[in-house]
């Protein structure tokens, strides 16, 4: 059992007029080596969320539970948690700073205290994890493209050897390939090294074709907790959060009430496909 | 953190102040500042107080506002008092351990915060109650007989207009830097002053990447609307002195005066006490 | 009348390494001929560094042909005495909505623009209350835009730049950094201006949702245009897009799934309901 977040609250500017209470009450369990994708308006508590999972911001009241310890005990060093719970966030291109992409990836494992030897060794498996390309590795970062920096910026975060990785729109200003580069890639992590992913992303279609659960988030609560296809049966109530179900459940929705027999909770393009060939007898 | 240093940002509300001419305002400012320096006795304090009390009333900016913008300024306030308290020498008031307190120091530790805090919340007003386009549009105008000696008021006027729309938004990229190395494992807080210098790259080398790139892209679509220098340009706010303009000169005009009687008045009291 | 019209158009721009010496000259836009139409919607589509934004800023002289013509409004872009007159005719939005808004309050930002024009004070009133209308964001006039969502930010630039009265706008990736509501209410905007001023737009964006209403679509890709027509010519051709890095929407991509499987509806299907209707058409 990996992360339990516990009756977390988080109230933003306490004791001000213009306190918001950014998250009620959350709770959540998270096992080793899910892909859980989390949706939200903005402002819907979603970054905010992530930004407790690795102690970044410290709740107001309740507590997380990392590998069964609590985070907030005084004994408990947040710096360690920051290296399981690896944050990549958006537009994480922005953080580059070194003068060439291998000493930029050595960062983080160097903060954690290892030798440079092992640091370095840490910075190009995660660069290789990534995809990156070896020609460019010294290279400036500022030269390479949006994708490329991208890529670096996560490999950054993945030579830290976190058990969890939460990205915050990773795929944010991309193009199409490249944000199904990306993804892929993610995926490839979980399904691989059994790396535990929290996805925070805007695009539904995207969600329903990597995840294994969603968590929607609306007004610092938890609204829907629950695998992909039963999150997109609730159509309306995701509308009134100002959120959409994948374009196909909208379709299957449609040929529903127009009389064609499909199962109308398929939430990918593959599954859609399948259930439209059943209904007119093709296999 | 950074950004709950909220001093003097513009705060927007409808008010007499917030009508007022900017040129009146940075002129007002600057009397007022000068005033505070030349007040040496307890009724030109007064005088300050009362009129920056009716200043404040006028502005119908919440008073609890101001003060928190101070919050961040707070520090150097303490500092003063402490060190006006202890270091100033004369007639021992308290003593204890190694601490002499003086009356003198007391007095002028007193007077200082008093000066300090009037200084600041004076000329905070202004920018409460003064969008940063109005005073950059103010000091253009303001300042616009400079220009006969090559100086290039407006397009000073524009970049600190240009600056104060950036400030909120790169400190808001500076809170998110940090949090990005911080979760890379960085360390901000603990090590030697050479160390925590270093700590600072990882920070200040992307932000100054992003404000090049945000000059850049600014530049770009300034350029894109026609923007072409000060010659030749409208104004959609243009300045127009108002009746309540000259009716606000006519009581800085006054507030001078009593100002400048009272100085005086302090002058010829010292004097006379002095034979 | 076209009001714009390039032919040949190419430009190359000279990469130097560090101690400023010519490493090489890369073709950013590579022997274009395009016309465009008074009063049309176009969408320009291609992946990231495939040369369309440099295209876009030819079209409002921030960039000059290396080779080549471009005519805005029957006017030569490269000629000086016509700079402010295209920059008039062509207005600009740009993607980060943080960088091109440089009042501190939003009427001032739309302001902003025609007092660069020299328009009389009573007049930029007139016109920066009809542009703020135009795109329903009046009742900000008096707010700070960085309290402002990002799709609000957006709208607020485009009346900047309605605001100097143009005959077209060309807008560069105007949604890539906003949430989806943000990118509707966008892309409503531009349709409205589009629809009902009559003036033209010219749309470059990486989400395929929002082009299906585009009268034409050009495809660029390696600085060359490489498709041009209009929605349902080029998204019938799947597998091509995808070649180019590019995306089709959800639904033209069920619908050509569905036809691979053997089901007969018409390739280049753009709209849930044209989809439901061929499917209707079978049973």
């Amino acid at each position: 059992m990996a992360i339990i977040v516990d009756h977390l609250n988080y109230i933003y500017g306490q004791d001000t007029e213009q306190a918001v209470h950014a998250l009620q009450d959350i709770n959540l369990q998270i096992p080793d080596g899910q892909f859980i994708g989390i949706i939200g308006h903005t402002g819907s508590g979603k970054s905010t969320l992530m930004q407790h999972l690795n102690g970044l911001l410290k709740a107001t009241s309740g507590t997380i539970y990392y590998n069964g310890q609590d985070i907030y005990d005084e004994d408990y060093k947040l710096k360690d948690l920051r290296s399981h719970v690896g944050l990549v966030f958006q537009y994480p291109e922005h953080q580059l700073f070194e003068a060439d992409v291998f000493s930029d990836v050595c960062f983080g494992p160097k903060n954690l205290g290892l030798s440079k030897k092992d640091a370095e060794l840490r910075a190009f498996e995660a660069l290789r994890k990534v995809g990156f390309p070896e020609e460019l590795f010294y290279t400036s970062p500022f030269d390479l493209s949006g994708g490329q920096k991208r890529r670096v910026a996560i490999a950054g975060v993945l030579a830290m050897k976190p058990d969890v990785l939460i990205l915050d729109e990773p795929t944010a200003g991309l193009d199409p390939k490249g944000r199904e580069d990306i993804l892929g890639m993610v995926k490839s992590l979980q399904r691989e090294s059994g790396m535990t992913i929290l996805l925070v992303s805007h695009s539904m279609d995207d969600v329903a074709e990597y995840v294994d659960r969603i968590l929607v988030m609306d007004h610092g609560r938890i609204a829907f907790d629950d695998i992909p296809r039963n999150v997109f049966s609730h159509v309306e109530e995701l509308e009134e959060m100002h959120l959409a179900a994948p374009q196909v459940t909208y379709i299957l929705r449609d040929l529903e009430k127009a009389g064609i027999d499909v199962d109308e909770n398929a939430t990918t393009v593959e599954e859609a496909a399948s259930t439209i060939l059943q209904a007119f007898g093709i296999k | 953190m950074i950004r709950d240093i909220t001093i003097g940002q513009y705060y927007q509300t409808d008010s007499v102040l917030h009508r007022l001419d900017p040129r009146v305002k940075l002129l007002g400012t600057l009397l007022y500042l000068v005033s505070l320096f030349c007040f040496h006795n307890p009724a030109g304090y007064a005088v300050a107080l009362l009129f920056l009390i009716l200043c404040i009333r006028l502005s119908h900016v919440p008073f609890g506002y101001m003060i928190k913008g101070m919050k961040g300024i707070m520090m150097i306030l303490m500092i003063t008092i402490l060190f006006n308290l202890f270091l100033t020498s004369g007639t021992v008031l308290v003593s204890f351990w190694k601490i002499t307190i003086t009356v003198e120091g007391l007095k002028l530790a007193i007077t200082m915060a008093l000066r300090l805090c009037m200084l600041i919340i004076g000329a905070s007003l202004m920018t409460l109650t003064t969008t940063p386009n109005h005073l950059t549009d103010g000091l253009e105008k303001g300042l616009r007989f400079l220009k006969v000696i090559k100086m290039p008021v407006h397009e000073i006027a524009m970049m600190m207009a240009i600056a104060l729309r950036f400030i909120p938004i790169l400190l808001e990229e500076t809170d998110k830097i940090m949090k990005a190395q911080l979760a890379r494992g960085a360390d901000f807080e603990s090590g030697g002053l050479v160390r925590r210098a270093k700590a600072m790259v990882p920070l200040l080398v992307p932000l100054f990447v992003s404000a090049f790139r945000r000059a850049n892209d600014l530049a770009m679509a300034m350029e894109a609307r026609c923007y072409r220098g000060g010659d030749g340009r409208t104004k959609m706010k243009p300045l127009i002195y108002a009746g309540r303009d000259y009716a606000a000169y006519l009581i800085l005009l006054a507030y001078l005066v009593i100002s400048i009687f009272l100085g005086r008045w302090s002058v010829m009291t010292e004097l006379l006490t002095s034979l | 009348m076209d009001i714009v019209k390039a032919r040949n158009l190419v430009f190359e721009y000279i990469r130097r390494d560090e101690e400023g010496n010519v490493e090489g000259i890369s073709t950013a836009v590579d022997h274009v001929s395009l016309q465009i139409a008074q009063g049309d919607f176009v969408a320009i589509l291609g992946h990231n560094g495939s040369g369309k934004s440099t295209l876009a800023k030819h079209l409002n002289a921030i960039l000059y042909p290396t080779e080549g013509t471009v005519w805005v409004d029957g006017k030569d872009t490269s000629a000086e005495e016509n700079l402010w007159a295209v920059r008039q005719n062509v207005g600009m939005v740009f993607q980060n909505p943080d960088n091109q808004i440089i009042g501190q309050v939003v009427e001032e930002d739309v302001g902003f623009g025609p007092e660069n024009l020299g328009v009389p004070t009573k007049e930029i009133w007139e016109r920066v209350e009809e542009s703020l209308r135009a795109v329903g964001m009046y009742e900000y006039r008096k707010h700070s835009p960085n309290r402002l969502s990002g799709g609000q930010k957006q709208r607020v630039s485009i009346a900047g730049v309605l605001a100097m009265h143009p005959k077209c706008i060309v807008l560069d990736e105007p949604t890539a950094m906003l949430d989806p509501s943000g990118r509707k209410e966008v892309i409503r905007a531009v349709r409205g201006l589009n629809d009902v001023e009559g003036i033209t737009v010219i749309l470059i964006t990486h989400y395929m949702e929002e082009v299906i209403h585009a009268n034409k679509i050009f495809v660029m890709d390696g600085g060359k245009l490489v498709m041009e027509g209009t929605p349902r010519e080029i998204f019938s051709q799947v597998e091509r897009l995808k070649e180019l890095r590019l995306d089709v929407p959800q639904v033209t991509l069920l619908a050509h799934e569905l036809r691979k499987k053997g089901l007969p509806i018409p390739e280049g299907i753009l709209e849930r309901k044209e989809l439901v209707e061929a499917l209707r058409g079978l049973k």
